[in-house]
């Protein structure tokens, strides 16, 4: 037990040394994603004096928690009942950096996906800010719409905000999943 | 027909569609996890008045934040509004941007490029509501 305790100062401690203004692992609705939402709102506004940057922080973190959402693959759907909907699980971290801000999200997805996905992003990382607004602009103006009803607009986004390169990467979990993790640098 | 009024919530915008001035509201944040759902009654909404509109329409969008799942949506609801404008009415849209929100005029440069309804951008002190 005393190891456990021991673990709440370093824990604290780690959180503290990172700057990390919320961490969250577990199952997202949207009722959390609101509260989380919320929470790092009010953290901005304490510790962010420039509206345009926290107006950015907050969106990626809006596109990213809702991406968490969205595609998210149940990594145990097959040991469980049917008929028992289990909430989308992810990992979220928001840190001040010396930079700025910087978004983490890790989920599992499908590893028949991964190879899509990281294209997507590799493509994304390679284009010019003048080059990433006309391709939202022309995938805005498809009137396509993705699984999710986002249309495929969500990483470009993410990534105009951010005004850096993407950092990704795919972790193989077993023959069906990978688990994807994410860092969005919001320069500031 | 009635006119189309919803409170803005920490997710959605506050809506007020009148058919009568012709004014259409769209203001606050629009960041919900479905937009599909948020977005069918108001571009229903518009369809319908679309049978009979105003001689002169006005849309007042007036976004704090909007996630690119409502992105797709807005662009739906300033589509409806074209064929109007092409029967002869006047239809112009009011885009509102915060003055240090450079994202959000780039956003409604974007929607103006794409429609083919005079845009008009003005610049606020701070969205409404907030």
């Amino acid at each position: 037990m005393s190891g456990m305790l021991d673990r709440v100062h370093d824990l604290y401690d780690e959180l503290e040394r990172n700057c990390v203004l919320l961490s969250f692992k577990g199952g997202l609705n949207p009722e959390l994603i609101s509260v989380i939402l919320g929470l790092v709102e009010r953290k901005l506004a304490s510790m962010e004096n420039d509206q345009r940057s926290r107006k950015r922080v907050f969106n990626v973190v809006v596109e990213c928690l809702q991406n968490l959402y969205h595609h998210n693959r149940q990594k145990t759907s097959t040991d469980e009942p049917a008929d028992q909907v289990r909430e989308p699980q992810g990992v979220v971290m928001i840190a001040h950096t010396a930079t700025g801000y910087s978004v983490l999200t890790g989920n599992f997805m499908a590893g028949s996906d991964v190879e899509q996905l990281r294209s997507h992003l590799d493509r994304i990382n390679g284009l010019t800010p003048d080059d990433l607004r006309d391709w939202y602009r022309a995938k805005l103006a498809d009137g396509q719409y993705s699984s999710a009803g986002g249309g495929g607009l969500g990483m470009i986004d993410i990534a105009r905000r951010s005004g850096g390169k993407l950092e990704y990467g795919f972790v193989p979990y077993d023959q069906d999943n990978a688990f994807f993790s994410l860092n969005v640098n919001v320069n500031t | 027909m009635e006119p189309l009024k919803y409170e803005g919530t920490p997710k959605t915008p506050h809506v007020h569609f009148d058919p009568r001035s012709g004014l259409l509201e769209l203001k606050g944040r629009s960041i919900p996890e479905n937009s599909i759902d948020f977005y069918k009654p108001l571009i229903d909404w518009i369809d319908k008045y679309g049978r009979e509109p105003n001689s002169k329409t006005a849309v007042h969008v007036q976004l704090e934040y909007f996630n690119t799942s409502s992105s797709k949506c807005i662009l739906d609801v300033f589509k409806r509004l074209e064929p109007i404008r092409s029967a002869g009415n006047e239809v112009t849209v009011l885009w509102h941007y915060e003055a240090d929100d450079e994202d959000m005029l780039e956003a409604g440069e974007d929607y103006s490029g794409i429609i083919n309804i005079p845009f008009k951008m003005i610049q606020i002190a701070e969205v409404e509501g907030e």
